[in-house]
């Protein structure tokens, strides 16, 4: 009897996984189409569900996870943000840096996640051509009362898969508005200044979360 | 945080009477170099000020108004954008946008009369776009730069340009200045200014989690969201000048970016000048 229900357990874990991984390849998905699923997916669960009103940030941080990282360059973005000093860094270094700027950002935007209500995505006209490997995607989230926002991605294809590494909020790129502030920290400290800053930071964030 | 504030206020002050530069403000040792904030040492000590007379004053303030319902506070702000309608009409008929000007003006009459002075917006759903545009954008547009970055005091963020559209000709295309009784003029003022702190209210912690460097985080997004707004929304890509060095920084190649303007905001703009050519934009320079 266990042992029937434990391989029962194991086989619908392993058809959830294979049936999750196949969603989440979602292979040569055009990259508008990509940003549409995925936006639309998040503001729809966070519609459905109750709790994240009431500012359930692990919640959110879970929905985070599991629908919009997997399209996320965070490597890249780290690396655009540091811009020169990316090339004498360690790939220690790199790691850290990545690491702590995917914290950082996962931190902030699932905050702000868990004020959007009852919000709508419109697309805005895209064109590129098929060749591209390199395009802009842009949007508008409607909100039920107020203006919309615009929200734009910068995606790059990766071996047939397209991966988001930048966006833009309100004509304000993420990684354009980190440069300078990375740059600050470099020439004052090195690129292990910037990593302790960044570590500080996230740990501070962490701390006041539990307090 | 009050006595934090005063104490900010207080030291502030006294140095911007002064304009010695070096107060309480903690100065990052390259303050000054960069290009397009040339006067950052003065800037830094006046958004401390700001930062003071914040926590001091202006948001204990929103944080009150923020209580009053919400649907008051929508009429509220939709009629204070609505007092902006004559102005966005005049910039973008001054910008060579004739259609979104006359959009502007039917909006204006609409939500004054039908809308109870702008209370409500049901010029939004004859499908009449709200724009944003004042006279720093119109400068823009006709080729403007927008010069060093400027702290104003209590405004917050500006450049010499967008401050010439605030303080020297936005006041004229502000219905706000026509009204005759000081009073009321002023009561009108604090509550506009009161509303749209209470707006950013919930930026506030989005801001202070994610900037390294509040001052220079809420500097740059300044000065890119200004670019965007003088190129409705699509300004072209500025070149990124560490490419060129970094074999393996991605971006060789330009992205498909959409040349002319097809937002929902529809706009002749971008077709229009080329506003900020990024030969020449001193934001370019700096990465």
């Amino acid at each position: 009897m266990p042992l029937s229900r434990i391989l029962r357990n194991i086989l619908l874990t392993i058809a959830t996984l294979v049936a999750g991984g196949a969603h989440a390849q979602a292979p040569d998905a055009a990259p508008d189409v990509l940003v549409r699923d995925l936006t639309t997916t998040v503001l729809e669960t966070i519609k459905a569900d109750k709790s994240f009103a009431a500012g359930d940030v692990s919640k959110v941080q879970k929905l985070v996870d599991e629908k919009v990282l997997p399209y996320v360059d965070f490597q890249k973005m780290t690396q655009l943000a540091v811009g020169r000093g990316w090339r004498n860094a360690s790939p220690e270094q790199r790691a850290a840096l990545t690491r702590e700027f995917r914290t950082l950002l996962v931190r902030t935007y699932s905050g702000a996640l868990s004020q959007v209500k009852d919000h709508q995505v419109q697309m805005r006209p895209y064109r590129a051509q098929a060749t591209d490997t390199d395009v802009l995607v842009r949007t508008s989230v409607v909100p039920s009362r107020g203006e919309p926002i615009q929200l734009d991605y910068r995606l790059e294809k990766q071996n047939s898969a397209w991966k988001i590494y930048d966006v833009n909020v309100l004509g304000v790129w993420l990684v354009e508005n980190y440069k300078t502030q990375f740059a600050g920290e470099i020439s004052a400290g090195g690129v292990d200044g910037l990593i302790k800053s960044l570590t500080e930071r996230n740990r501070a964030l962490d701390s006041s979360k539990k307090a | 945080m009050i006595p934090t504030g005063l104490r900010r206020l207080l030291c502030t002050g006294a140095v911007l009477v002064a304009l010695g530069g070096s107060g309480c403000a903690t100065l990052p040792p390259n303050a000054g170099q960069d290009p397009r904030d040339p006067w950052e040492k003065v800037n830094r000590n006046v958004f401390a000020f700001n930062e003071g007379f914040d926590a001091a004053l202006l948001k204990p303030v929103a944080e009150l108004y923020a209580k009053l319902p919400e649907g008051l506070r929508d009429c509220f702000s939709n009629a204070f954008f609505n007092l902006r309608g004559p102005s966005t009409a005049i910039n973008n008929a001054l910008q060579g946008k004739p259609t979104e000007a006359a959009s502007d003006v039917g909006r204006f009459f609409i939500n004054t009369t039908v809308g109870l002075a702008g209370c409500f917006d049901p010029a939004s759903e004859f499908g009449l776009e709200r724009h944003r545009e004042d006279f720093g954008q119109t400068l823009g547009v006709w080729g403007f730069e927008p010069g060093p970055f400027v702290m104003l005091p209590v405004l917050g963020p500006s450049s010499v340009r967008d401050a010439v559209g605030i303080l020297a000709v936005e006041p004229f295309l502000d219905l706000n200045f026509y009204i005759d009784l000081p009073a009321v003029e002023y009561s009108i003022l604090g509550l506009r200014i009161v509303n749209e702190r209470a707006e950013l209210l919930p930026a506030d912690r989005l801001i202070n989690e994610a900037a390294l460097d509040k001052y220079s985080f809420i500097r740059d997004g300044y000065l890119q969201r200004r670019r965007s707004l003088v190129y409705d929304g699509n300004p072209p890509r500025e070149p990124d000048e560490d490419d060129e060095t970094e074999p393996d920084a991605g971006t060789k190649k330009p992205p498909a970016e959409p040349a002319e303007d097809l937002t929902p905001s529809g706009a002749a703009g971008a077709e229009m000048t080329p506003a900020v050519s990024p030969m020449t934009d001193p934001s370019v320079k700096l990465h």
